[in-house]
């Protein structure tokens, strides 16, 4: 186990040193010069350029600038952004609570949707239940969230009134965060009625960033059910006469779970990439879209440091998922 | 055992072609063979928009903007599907936006594929540092979720259709090296792969003429689904302004350009989404059709 654990642990350490590499020179790649897109309107004399240029370390060699910018990542420092003049590391970590609060309804919607419906297609294989569920599966599978999206706000905030169209909490209400979270913060609060809003605000981006991962678990539990239920212990369990729930529930399901979990393990990346598009159509204040402003205000610490940001966020999970599994299932120790 | 045996007519014995019998098992399954039909009627479509569209994609009907499609109140079969904020109808528009889908999809799959599988036979056949570097470089960008590389890429090389589809093709390309170099491996050990090493087939003959075909089937059916991821990032890519540029009638800038009428005009929203999960949804179908005729391993799951 030990050895599993340094080999997973070493593999770490080039991505890493990858993933910095690439977040770095990418923006070195983009058009226009940072510090001319710093100047703003304004514009700026040949003198005081060339200040900047030294001040930032632009005028010295590219590997130079990386290695600065390499042991700066690993004091904590991410730079600071060229709009808000805030750090990185700050301006980062003001919003993540945001995305972690909407990434895990989301998760907790698709997996307490999708668990059953995958269980309950695999028991009626080949029936009326497991091809309207599976059906819906496909289309939550090849659906385009944005427009899903869209449709979702025409329905519940237009048509209905039910749900307000962008945000994290109605504008009446006013406290300090305590955690970030929304929902807790609300709570702690104590004013009547924000409670209810913020989770008003919550219900459509969590249904429209669940949406994908819900059909991959539904199918995926469905596939690992199938293949679980054939097995012999399964027969054996019903043959000694125990209840089909029982049988289903607890032999069958808590052995199917295993590929279940990796799959939702695996599935942060795709989150975040749907965390994107869903806070950019909810003007959601969290990481994506954070990401997408400063992409197009050309805020070049921002898209460097959020990018390596979110990378190393969706190796250190992938790199847990692949120990829990290790510890799980002995066969991979090996392999 | 004997008399089953014996009791098969003569002329089945005989293997059928290898297209005969992928199609036996692929039209046993009837969400495949809708899939199909789906996706031929698309590709007849982005074939014929300039015949089927009764306009051009970009004249404006000043007179009719923002008309709701003939079965509601204030529209006329003139236009069928209605128009949109600047007079240019929706119908004509969304079968020349088939026409960008199905090109997006397939320049990104051939770029995927090509370069992916190139580089896949590469580390599978070099083994070594080699192996070890370009499968290091795979995990590196599996580490960012692909539609963020691809924003950031678009925005380096700048925004335009081109471009995007050169970033989706390049987010691509891991799942492309993985599956390839993986099924390279597996057929290395084969006992045939040894034979024509030993009569003397060179590097290239062995990559390209030996393995590559029998690799065939998972590269296969990762180019169908990812026909489909590459509509739909694309769209997601002119639906966040990093795309196709309006006035293009691309079905993901469709969207993004209607997006300010969503709460009056129902028409202009729906209507490009559909087609968009219409479209993806056809070629999922057809993809799980691909996988389960191809692999009979999984077959029956």
């Amino acid at each position: 186990m030990f050895r599993f654990l340094l080999t997973r642990l070493l593999t770490f350490i080039p991505t890493f040193i990858g993933v910095t590499l690439i977040s770095f020179s990418f923006i070195r790649l983009l058009p226009g010069d940072p510090i001319v897109v710093m100047a703003g309107e304004r514009g700026l004399t040949e003198e005081r350029y060339q200040e900047l240029m030294q001040q930032f370390g632009f005028d010295r060699p590219f590997l130079v600038q990386y290695w600065d910018y390499l042991t700066g990542v690993l004091q904590g420092d991410l730079g600071d952004s060229f709009v808000t003049k805030r750090p990185v590391w700050d301006e980062f970590f003001a919003l993540f609570p945001a995305t972690l609060e909407l990434s895990i309804c989301a998760m907790i919607f698709a997996v307490s949707l999708g668990l059953p419906a995958g269980v309950i297609a695999a028991v009626n294989r080949g029936k009326f239940f497991d091809r309207a569920l599976m059906s819906t599966a496909l289309i939550g599978y090849s659906m385009p969230i944005f427009w899903w999206a869209l449709l979702l706000i025409i329905v519940f905030s237009g048509n209905l009134g039910w749900t307000p169209v962008s945000g994290r909490i109605s504008l009446l209400y006013y406290f300090d965060d305590v955690t970030g979270f929304m929902l807790i913060d609300s709570l702690l609060s104590g004013q009547k009625g924000a409670f209810a809003s913020a989770v008003h605000h919550l219900v459509l981006p969590t249904i429209v960033l669940g949406t994908i991962p819900l059909a991959v678990i539904a199918r995926q539990t469905r596939s690992a059910m199938l293949e679980v239920l054939s097995e012999d212990y399964v027969r054996t369990a019903r043959a000694k006469g125990l209840a089909p729930m029982r049988v289903n529930g607890l032999h069958a399901l808590r052995n199917a779970l295993i590929p279940v979990v990796t799959v939702i393990g695996l599935s942060v990346g795709t989150l975040l990439a749907g965390a994107i598009l869903t806070e950019t159509i909810f003007s959601w204040p969290g990481i994506g879209k954070w990401m997408v402003d400063s992409i197009f205000r050309r805020d070049y610490p921002v898209v460097q440091g959020g990018l390596l940001l979110v990378a190393v966020m969706v190796m250190i999970v992938n790199l847990l998922v692949d120990v829990l599994y290790g510890l799980i299932n002995p066969r991979i120790r090996k392999g | 055992m004997t008399d089953v045996i014996a009791a098969i007519p003569e002329e089945n014995i005989e293997r059928p072609s290898r297209l005969r019998e992928f199609w036996t098992y692929f039209k046993e399954n009837r969400g495949a063979v809708i899939g199909l039909y789906v996706f031929a009627f698309f590709v007849l479509v982005a074939i014929l928009a300039d015949v089927l569209a009764p306009y051009p994609p970009n004249e404006q009907f000043r007179q009719h903007l923002l008309q709701p499609p003939f079965w509601q109140e204030g529209g006329t079969t003139e236009f069928l599907l209605g128009t949109d904020a600047v007079g240019r109808d929706m119908l004509s528009r969304l079968l020349h936006g088939a026409r960008y889908s199905f090109f997006i999809g397939l320049v990104v799959v051939v770029i995927a594929t090509l370069g992916g599988v190139m580089t896949g036979l590469i580390a599978g056949f070099a083994g070594g540092w080699v192996d070890t570097v370009i499968m290091r470089l795979m995990d590196i960008m599996l580490a960012f979720p692909s539609l963020l590389l691809a924003l950031v890429l678009v925005a380096i090389l700048g925004p335009s259709l081109l471009n995007a589809m050169i970033a989706i093709a390049i987010v691509l390309q891991p799942h492309y090296v993985r599956l390839t170099r993986a099924s390279v491996m597996t057929e290395l050990t084969k006992d045939y792969v040894t034979s024509a090493r030993v009569v003397g087939a060179g590097k290239a003959r062995l990559m390209f003429k030996t393995v590559l075909p029998n690799c065939m089937s998972p590269i296969l059916v990762q180019a169908a689904l990812s026909f489909s991821t590459a509509i739909l990032d694309v769209a997601a890519l002119g639906f966040l302004g990093m795309g196709a540029q309006p006035p293009t009638p691309e079905w993901g800038t469709m969207l993004a350009e209607a997006r300010e009428f969503i709460l009056r005009a129902w028409w202009v929203v729906t209507f490009p989404g559909l087609a968009i999960l219409i479209t993806v949804l056809a070629i999922n179908l057809l993809g799980d059709g691909l996988r389960d005729a191809l692999d009979p391993k999984l077959k029956r799951s």
